[in-house]
């Protein structure tokens, strides 16, 4: 039996896809929202230190699982290997109602206003296809700030001198500093640089309707027990279900966009949770996988008037695929750091975000999550000893004084970084499965040495009597991660992008693609506060277009 | 409807054997060895490498820990496609004793142990034993695991009555939500299975 006609269907339930199901069915229009994942509660989580989304060795907790969903990876030199989903070169994110923000540290930042203008400040950048974004920070000004209140930001930014100008001030306070920020903060003060509060998506006073944060230490990777980090999984996409307008379809593996023989999109053709196929017809298909799932399906959704795929005419889907090169520092100490109040993460600077000597844009420093005991043992690092007696005495001597500062480098986009369609291997349903190859900038790693020297002179201003940098990063195979973005690119000439200003594809009037896919570059940040502006953004003027079953253009 | 609940047998059948054989590792087990996966022999390599690289002193070392109840467990189940890399690879590391001391791993006095794994981590090790995997590389793999079964959640098989999270000093038992109410008080003591 056909499924009955609906306004949108939306393909992938997570920060971008939530918000849209949220601010369509508000608007009256009748939605589907596919996940390939399932709806987790928060407890359903094991607080399991190697089997969690962030140290999988035993597996992802909140998928995909690793038998069904292979990709492959290939490096600069050709080199493949078929990765399952816990494989560090699969660039997981992960595959569940909310996807990656139920389980996410929950750093929420605002790219800064040169973010979306780094062509124009920094000129153009040898082998990056650099560029503008068609948008401004202001025009995602109020989309930031709405996305702030309704999912729910702790905070304060107010110390950063470097941040975008903001209108409303973060809805909840920060959390009590712990040991680690006390330490950095004044280290920081004397150095001249300008700590303060990390904004969070994670409630540290009860707000909308649920509690606050306990501070425990399974944070990043784990999700919340007591409900306090605030994804789309318990903010948007219950009220979404709450209109009546909004049908939750889980565990929907979607194959293609299906078109009609004018070129338009007609729907999405799935399996369901019984592996049955299924053809969902809507007036619009909006696409929010995340960066490389959302390129797949695009590449998948070939046919006579697509023959490579949706929106790829000029060859761009997929292209750019980027995420953050991490690097920093971890400073040992005499005294004692621990103190095992979570998250961990909680104070940072913005200084070295623009502006620096030699190289292009740069990224946030901050102190990071707690460190479970074998996240700590397994990180090793130049004169740490990796085993024997001296392993076991740096172990008890060093666990409960150590601080570690890492941050995010702004990736330059590379055009052969890229997210293609394998030629022979398919998944469980037969699919085609994503392959991922391409290089990194030098840009980036010259970036990751200057921010590890910051990170190692702020930890040692701090009183670290050792500190081990992290080691130069490797050019070698393309970036992603969780921090995923660019194979859609948004621009205005639709020779060079995939996407319009408003995150439709150029040359069909109703398929979007509202993730970080769209992000041109991606910001010295974690990305997903920006992501969940451009889902209000992208909503808010496609709603304005809407007249009953039809965009105009 | 003859064709269905001959299916529906042959399913029944699959089903039951399937269970059985998750139920009881049957498709992992061996003969005469208390191990899923492990021979005693491998078992007792294992153990003597896990306490070269976390050693007993005032805490307990890796084998008193359950490393190698850790590994063997997961050898036949997330580290499946790992099994012919361990059978090889400890047996390769027993080959190297071997040939430069005439015994077998285990049997080593502790220095010769100790410097035996750094040839292994080296490199620094006759050819013969190392023909299929590199000795670096099966070095960092089980350094890898030992450190996960030392370290990790007990629920894993390792890390026995969360000794190397008290050496560390963390408060145990460190799950809260589901068992941060105190549970109720029993009227008898629970009936053992």
């Amino acid at each position: 039996m056909a499924l009955k006609h609906v306004n949108a269907i939306i393909v992938g339930a997570g920060a971008g896809g939530g918000i849209v199901a949220n601010e369509l069915s508000q608007a009256g229009l009748s939605v589907v929202l596919l996940e390939r994942g399932k709806w987790y509660t928060p407890f359903d989580d094991r607080k399991d230190d190697l089997r969690n989304q962030r140290t999988c060795v035993l597996g992802n907790s909140f998928g995909p699982d690793e038998e069904r969903n292979p990709r492959v990876y290939a490096d600069s030199r050709g080199r493949e290997q078929v990765v399952q989903s816990n494989h560090w070169a699969y660039s997981n994110n992960a595959a569940c109602v909310g996807g990656g923000t139920l389980s996410y540290g929950a750093m929420a930042w605002r790219f800064m206003e040169k973010d979306f203008r780094l062509r124009s400040t920094y000129g153009t950048v040898e082998g990056s296809t650099l560029e503008d974004w068609p948008i401004t920070y202001s025009d995602l000004e109020p989309y930031y700030e709405k996305a702030e209140w309704e999912i729910g930001v702790s905070g304060d930014d107010s110390n950063n001198i470097f941040r975008a100008p903001r209108q409303r001030p973060l809805p909840m306070p920060p959390l009590p500093h712990p040991r680690e920020h006390q330490i950095l903060k004044p280290a920081a003060e004397r150095l001249g640089l300008h700590p303060f509060d990390i904004p969070m998506l994670r409630n540290t006073v009860p707000y909308n309707g649920r509690g606050a944060c306990m501070r425990c230490r399974w944070c990043v990777g784990f999700a919340c027990e007591v409900n306090a980090k605030c994804g789309t999984q318990n903010t948007v996409i219950p009220k979404a279900i709450s209109t009546g307008n909004c049908d939750l379809r889980t565990e929907c593996i979607a194959r293609e966009i299906l078109t009609d023989e004018r070129g338009r999109a007609r729907g999405v053709a799935y399996f369901d949770s019984n592996n049955r196929l299924q053809q969902q017809t809507a007036d619009l298909v909006i696409i929010s996988c995340a960066a490389v799932e959302s390129a797949r399906l695009l590449l998948n959704s070939s046919s006579r008037l697509f023959p490579d795929g949706l929106g790829n005419r000029h060859d761009w889907v997929g292209r750019n695929l980027q995420g953050h090169a991490y690097t920093g520092a971890v400073g040992l100490f005499e005294q004692e750091t621990y103190d095992d109040l979570g998250p961990g993460a909680s104070i940072a600077i913005c200084d070295f975000n623009h502006n620096n000597p030699g190289f292009v844009a740069g990224g946030l420093l901050a102190n990071e999550f707690i460190r479970l005991p074998y996240q700590f043992a397994s990180r090793g690092g130049q004169g740490v000893p990796r085993w024997g007696a001296a392993h076991k005495d740096f172990m008890r001597q060093y666990y409960r004084r150590s601080i570690s500062v890492m941050g995010p480098m702004q990736e330059m986009p590379v055009f052969d970084s890229r997210v293609q369609l394998d030629p022979k291997v398919k998944d469980y349903w037969g699919i085609p499965v994503a392959r991922l190859s391409g290089h990194r900038h030098q840009n980036d790693l010259l970036g990751t040495n200057f921010m590890a020297a910051k990170a190692e002179a702020w930890l040692r201003e701090a009183g670290a009597t050792t500190v081990l940098r992290s080691g130069p990063i490797s050019l070698d195979g393309p970036s992603g991660g969780q921090h995923q973005a660019g194979p859609c690119r948004m621009g205005n000439d639709p020779q060079t992008s995939v996407v319009d200003k408003y995150c439709r594809i150029h040359d069909i009037d109703n398929v979007y693609v509202i993730d970080g896919s769209v992000h041109v570059n991606n910001g010295g940040f974690n990305p997903v506060l920006t992501i969940m502006a451009i889902a209000y953004y992208a909503s808010a003027n496609l709603l304005k277009t809407w007249k009953g079953t039809h965009v105009v253009s | 409807m003859q064709s269905g609940r001959l299916n529906r047998r042959a399913f029944l059948q699959a089903a039951i054997a399937a269970a059985a054989a998750a139920g009881t590792g049957i498709a992992c087990s061996r003969n005469r060895t208390p191990w899923w996966f492990f021979t005693l022999d491998e078992a007792r390599t294992l153990a003597a490498i896990a306490d070269q690289i976390i050693p007993p002193d005032q805490d307990a070392g890796a084998s008193w820990a359950g490393v190698v109840n850790y590994i063997d467990r997961q050898l036949c189940g997330p580290f499946q496609i790992l099994q012919k890399t361990y059978r090889e690879g400890l047996a390769a590391i027993d080959q190297t004793s071997r040939s430069l001391h005439g015994k077998l791993f285990a049997d080593l006095d502790p220095p010769q142990q100790v410097a035996l794994l750094h040839a292994v981590e080296q490199g620094f090790v006759p050819a013969a034993p190392w023909q299929q995997k590199s000795s670096a590389e099966f070095f960092r793999l089980i350094l890898d695991h030992i450190m996960q079964g030392y370290y990790g959640d007990p629920r894993h098989g390792g890390n026995r009555e969360g000794v190397s999270w008290k050496m560390l000093g963390i408060p145990y038992p460190p799950i809260r939500g589901r068992v941060r109410f105190n549970p109720p008080k029993l009227e008898s003591p629970p009936r053992s299975r």
